[in-house]
C-alpha cells in the first residue's frame, strides 16, 4: 500500500501516529527515512519527533531484513518451563537463515516454551518442534 | 449431529483447536467455538453435552465421538479447579460464543449498563467505591475515588482509556477475557463513560496479542448501536512493556514516545491530550457490570480486610494444573499452588514470583501469605496483576536476579536515571557477584534502595522486588564456591 494511502486512512482519528507507523512496518517490513520524511510533513511533525517515536518501539524497524523470523518467548513463565536451552537451540539450527527474535511474553504462560511466527502462535515446544517450526520457513 | 464446544482462544489455537475443529467437522459433527475455560493443561479442551476431553489431538477426534475416548474428564463444571472458583468477572468462560450478543444477552449481559442508564453519574462512581473495587492492574488504587475524582474534573473532553498491555510473564486475564467475553469489557467502559461524563473510550492492546485485537475490534462494532452515543476505538501497542505503566501509555495513545510522564499531575485530572481520564486495567473495567447489575455489596461481601471481590489469579510457569483461577481475596499462595498440582516437572517447587517481572520471588517458607494487596506488601512483595510464576529446584536465583536488571535495561524508557542507569549497572554489578566477587552484593542493595526511591514509575522502582527477595531469601545462589 502506498504511503499517502495509509497516511489519509488515519489522519482523521486522535493520535494517528502510532497507526500509521503500524501500517507502513506491515507493508514495507521496515521504515524508511522517506517514510519518516513523509510522514512527519503529512502530520506538521518534525522528523526528529517521528525517528524518536520509530526508535523507541521494538515493533518497528529502521531497515529492512528480508529473512523470514521467528520470536521466542524468554519471559520467567517460559524460562521455567525450559525456554533458554531452547532459544539456543533455535539459534543453532536457524544459522544465518532465519532471524531468531526474542519477545516477553504472548500470555500463553501455562504452556511454553512457547514462539510467534507472523501472527501465528505455537505452544508446548521442544527442540523437534522448533527445528521443524524453523526448517518449514 | 453432535454439538461439538471447542475454544478459539488463542492458547488453544496455538496448542491445535483449529486443527482439531476440522477434524471434528470433517467427521460431521457441528462444532461451535466458546471461549476457554481456563483449564490450560486440558487444551485443546473440548466440550460434549457437558462432558470434557482434553487434551484432544487431530488423532484422538474419531475416539472421542466414538465415545470410547480415555480422554474424558467428566462434567467440566463439576471438575474441581472450577468447582471451587468463585468466577463473577470470569462467569461467562467455556460457556459462550464469545461474539455472540445473543449468548452475552442470555447470560446476564448489558443489565449492568440498563442499570446504570437510569442512575446520576454520582450514584454509579459511589456504587463503584461502596464496591471495594481496587485498580486490578497492580497499583491496587480504589476504582471509584478514580472515577469520582474525574467525574468532579473539569473539562469538555473526558476519556476513557483500557488499560490492556498486558506484559507481565505469567499474566494472561486480560488476553482470556478480551478474546472470551470482550462484551463485559465493552459495557464495562460504557459505564464508566456515564459515570464520568466520558463519550469516548480507548483500549489499548499490546501488539504480541493479534487475536485479542481482532476480537475486541470485531466485538467493538458489533456492540457499537448498543453502548452508543459512546465510542470505543481499539489501538494497537507497538512491543514496549514500560507501555503498560499508565502514563506512558498515554503518551504512546497521543502518537508519542512512550515515556513516563511526571505526576502531578494525575491523568484524572490531564490524562489523554491533557484531559481528564479514567484509565483503568481490563480486569477493573470487567468486573464492573457485575457491580452495577448485583450491587456494590454482593461484590465486597467477598474478599479480605481492604481486598475486597475477586482477583482472577494466573497459575503459571512450571505448574501442573495451569490456568486462570478466580477466587475471592484471601487464599494463600500456598493453597494457590496446591490447586496447581505443584511443578509440572515433578521436582521441588524452589520459588514463586507473584506479579510479573517486578514482584517478588517467594520462598516455601512464606507460602502462608494469603492473597491480599496489603499482606503481599508486608513481606515486601506484590500480586500485581495476580500473575503466579512457579519454578522448580533447577532454577538459579543468581540468574533470575540479573535478569530482572536486564529486563529492567531492555524495557527502560529512558526519562528518570535511577532506572536508565540503575538497571544496566544493576546487571553488571550483579554479574560480578556471580564471577565471585563478595563485595558487589552491598551495592546492588544500595542501588536498590536509589531505585526504588528515585524512579518516577514501577518499572524502575519495583525492580528492587524480584532482585532483592532473591537475594534475601535464596542466599545461597549468590555464593561461589571457593576456586582452588
Amino acid at each position: 500500500m502506498e504511503l499517502d494511502e495509509i497516511v489519509a486512512r488515519h489522519i482523521g482519528r486522535e493520535g494517528p501516529l502510532l497507526p500509521i507507523l503500524h501500517d507502513v512496518q506491515a507493508a514495507a517490513g521496515f521504515v524508511s527515512e522517506e517514510a519518516i520524511r513523509d510522514i512527519a510533513q503529512a502530520l506538521n511533525l518534525s522528523r526528529a519527533e517521528v525517528s524518536g517515536v520509530v526508535s523507541f518501539y521494538h515493533d518497528f524497524r529502521r531497515t529492512p531484513d528480508p529473512r523470514p523470523a521467528i520470536r521466542l518467548c524468554r519471559a520467567e513463565a517460559c524460562q521455567a518451563r525450559g525456554s533458554e536451552a531452547l532459544a539456543a537451540h533455535a539459534e543453532r539450527v536457524a544459522g544465518e537463515r532465519v532471524r531468531v527474535g526474542t519477545v516477553y511474553c504472548l500470555g500463553l504462560c501455562t504452556v511454553g516454551p512457547n514462539a510467534m511466527v507472523g501472527d501465528e502462535l505455537h505452544a508446548r515446544l521442544d527442540e523437534g518442534a522448533v527445528s521443524a517450526l524453523i526448517g518449514a520457513m | 449431529m453432535t454439538l461439538v464446544r471447542i475454544p478459539d482462544d488463542a492458547l488453544a489455537v496455538a496448542c491445535g483447536a483449529d486443527r482439531v475443529a476440522r477434524r471434528f467437522e470433517e467427521l460431521g459433527a457441528t462444532v461451535e467455538r466458546v471461549s476457554s475455560w481456563g483449564m490450560h493443561w486440558l487444551e485443546p479442551l473440548v466440550e460434549i453435552d457437558g462432558i470434557g476431553f482434553g487434551p484432544v489431538g487431530v488423532a484422538d477426534v474419531e475416539g472421542v465421538l466414538a465415545g470410547g475416548s480415555d480422554l474424558s474428564v467428566g462434567r467440566i463444571e463439576d471438575h474441581p479447579f472450577i468447582a471451587s472458583q468463585t468466577r463473577l468477572t470470569f462467569a461467562r468462560a467455556g460457556k459462550t460464543r464469545p461474539l455472540s450478543l445473543q449468548d452475552y444477552a442470555a447470560t446476564g449481559g448489558w443489565k449492568g449498563l440498563e442499570r446504570a442508564r437510569a442512575m446520576t453519574a454520582e450514584a454509579i462512581t459511589a456504587e463503584v467505591t461502596a464496591s471495594g473495587l481496587r485498580g486490578r492492574g497492580g497499583a491496587g488504587f480504589p476504582a471509584g475515588i478514580k472515577w469520582e475524582t474525574v467525574r468532579t474534573a473539569n473539562g469538555v473532553r473526558k476519556y476513557i482509556v483500557c488499560n490492556a498491555d498486558e506484559g507481565d510473564s505469567g499474566t494472561f486475564a486480560d488476553r482470556m477475557l478480551m478474546e472470551g467475553d470482550p462484551f463485559v469489557l465493552i459495557e464495562g467502559m460504557a459505564i464508566a463513560g456515564l459515570a464520568v461524563g466520558a463519550a469516548k473510550g480507548f483500549v489499548y492492546i499490546r501488539s504480541e496479542y493479534p487475536h485479542a485485537v481482532r476480537k475486541m475490534e470485531a466485538a467493538v462494532r458489533l456492540a457499537a448501536p448498543l453502548v452508543a452515543p459512546f465510542e470505543i476505538e481499539v489501538r494497537v501497542g507497538a512491543g514496549a512493556y514500560v507501555c503498560g505503566e499508565e502514563t506512558s501509555l498515554l503518551n504512546s495513545l497521543e502518537g508519542k514516545r512512550g515515556e513516563v510522564r511526571a505526576k502531578p499531575p494525575l491523568p484524572a485530572h490531564e490524562g489523554l491530550f491533557g484531559c481528564p481520564t479514567v484509565i483503568n486495567n481490563v480486569l477493573t473495567l470487567a468486573a464492573i457490570p457485575y457491580i452495577l447489575a448485583e450491587g456494590a455489596q454482593a461484590y465486597a461481601d467477598y474478599g479480605m480486610g481492604r481486598s475486597r471481590g475477586t482477583m482472577p489469579v494466573q497459575l503459571a510457569g512450571n505448574i501442573r494444573f495451569g490456568g486462570l483461577y478466580e477466587t475471592a481475596f484471601g487464599a494463600t499462595l500456598g493453597e494457590l499452588i496446591g490447586i496447581g498440582g505443584g511443578s509440572a516437572s515433578g521436582r521441588p517447587v524452589k520459588a514463586v514470583q507473584v506479579g510479573g517481572p517486578l514482584g517478588a520471588y517467594f520462598p516455601p517458607s512464606l507460602f502462608d501469605t494469603p492473597f491480599d494487596y496489603e499482606a503481599f506488601t508486608a513481606r515486601d512483595g506484590l500480586i500485581g496483576h495476580g500473575g503466579v510464576v512457579v519454578f522448580d529446584d533447577s532454577v538459579d536465583m543468581a540468574a533470575q536476579a540479573r535478569f530482572a536488571f536486564e529486563f529492567c535495561a531492555a524495557e527502560s524508557c529512558g526519562k528518570c536515571t535511577p532506572c536508565r542507569i540503575g538497571a544496566v549497572r544493576g546487571r553488571e554489578t550483579i554479574e560480578r557477584v556471580i564471577a565471585g566477587d563478595p563485595d558487589g552484593l552491598a551495592l546492588v542493595a544500595d542501588l536498590c534502595e536509589t531505585m526504588k526511591f528515585g524512579s518516577l514509575c514501577a518499572l524502575g522502582a519495583f525492580t528492587p522486588y524480584p532482585v532483592m527477595s532473591a537475594i534475601t531469601h535464596f542466599p545461597a545462589d549468590f555464593v561461589v564456591e571457593e576456586r582452588v
